[in-house]
């Protein structure tokens, strides 16, 4: 079936079966950000926005994206870049493999909350599973990135 | 691994219904559940194209389309106004943001789940289910009734001066629950009223209802055999997560501490 949608602010027109995923979808058209880490739509690493809102992409089929936005972290690599630094400098990563899903629900929290607090910050980051670290670096790095926002914007 | 052989997104409530009557034809909601399964699939019907994505209030209820997502039920003033935090705090433990941005009260309530929560919440409420062919039933009645091909189209919530109070226990966060809870009250035919759902016993939601009058300085001691009534009333069973022993202890902890909580309240 062909599908058309908007991937990263580009118009893509796709063929695909009516049972593909939309995660297989985007790694095919070249989205490798896009993970699967755990097969049960627990782990939060094939996070991706549709229409601005946080999906889990392995759980979208791609015929029905038909006429939305979909981004990826390939399409938010600037400011990607900017909070993965607060992460590298907090000594957050190990493997990294969670990175991506984890990074895109974290700009999808500093635009859906207003001065997020630790317990709501935890809450909204929930789904995202990281299964080598303690979480501690990542919320340093959060609050810290926050900090860094809030001053930027005067 | 499920397969599907063909997607149609109805234009109409009556295409969506008429494709739904072949055997081998299923109702999309969020995919969260039916992804996981093994089911061949014929035709996959998605409703996302006709309107049910809304919760609208008016003077007497509030009508949530069964494509709304457990994002917005959580997010909703209207609820939130009517039954305080409870209704959030029912999916706010639910996998996560991305994961609620997508699963629909409509999946959740005709999968009729043992795990439910959103099921659990309902339960406990004056709640009923608008379906296309069958008209509108309490979901109380619904909650019983064998699966068949009709199609939910929107759950109903009477509005009325109700306390609602909602808990779970899980073993780790963002986990199915090992027991839910919901308990709600209220003035009924002029009766105080009050109403509790148990859900994840693992067996799917219940509903008891008594006609108690809870004095509001009532002794822990005295919450406390209500609490434990009230759990006696359900069976349980046993399996990973929890014993049928420990549900039913459980059960008791929640129920008091919703009804030490609602009577704290009106004190």
């Amino acid at each position: 079936m062909e599908v058309q949608f908007v991937l990263n602010k580009k118009q893509v027109k796709v063929d695909v079966g009516p049972d593909a995923v939309l995660l297989n979808v985007l790694r095919e058209l070249g989205c490798k950000s896009v993970k699967c880490g755990c097969e049960t739509t627990n782990c939060g690493l094939c996070t991706v926005w549709i229409d601005g809102k946080s999906r889990l992409s392995c759980s979208v089929l791609a015929v029905s994206v038909g006429g939305h936005e979909i981004t990826t972290l390939e399409g938010v690599e600037e400011e990607a870049a900017e909070f993965g630094r607060f992460l590298a400098e907090e000594g957050a990563e190990q493997c990294g493999f969670c990175s991506p899903g984890f990074i895109m629900n974290v700009l999808a929290m500093v635009r859906e909350l207003e001065d997020p607090g630790i317990e709501e910050i935890k809450e909204y980051l929930a789904g995202n599973l990281c299964r080598c670290t303690g979480y501690m670096g990542q919320m340093r790095a959060i609050e810290k990135y926050l900090a860094y926002r809030k001053e930027a914007r005067g | 691994m499920f397969t599907i052989s063909n997607y149609v997104k109805a234009k109409t409530l009556e295409e969506a219904y008429e494709l739904n009557q072949a055997r081998s034809s299923r109702v999309m909601g969020g995919m969260m559940w039916m992804r996981l399964g093994n089911a061949r699939i014929k035709t996959l019907i998605d409703l996302s194209g006709l309107g049910l994505d809304r919760i609208e209030e008016t003077d007497n209820v509030i009508r949530i389309g069964a494509m709304c997502t457990l994002r917005q039920l959580e997010q909703c003033d209207a609820l939130k106004r009517l039954f305080g935090d409870g209704v959030a705090e029912s999916v706010r433990h639910i996998v996560g943001v991305q994961f609620r941005n997508q699963a629909t009260v409509g999946g959740s309530i005709y999968g009729r789940f043992g795990f439910s929560d959103v099921l659990t919440a309902f339960l406990a409420m004056d709640t009923f289910v608008e379906l296309y062919n069958g008209g509108t039933v309490r979901l109380s009645d619904f909650v019983n009734r064998k699966q068949d091909k009709d199609l939910l189209l929107s759950v109903i919530v009477r509005k009325g001066k109700r306390q609602f109070r909602y808990e779970s226990i899980r073993q780790t966060q963002t986990d199915f629950p090992v027991l839910a809870c919901a308990t709600v009250t209220g003035i009924v035919h002029g009766q105080e009223t009050w109403y509790f759902s148990i859900g994840a016993r693992p067996m799917k939601a219940a509903l008891l209802e008594k006609k108690w009058e809870i004095p509001r300085d009532a002794s822990e001691e005295m919450i406390r055999e209500y609490a434990q009534e009230v759990a006696a009333s359900f069976t349980y069973g046993t399996n990973m997560r929890g014993s049928a022993e420990y549900r039913q202890h459980l059960a008791e902890v929640l129920v008091r501490r919703e009804i030490s909580s609602i009577l704290a309240e009106e004190r």
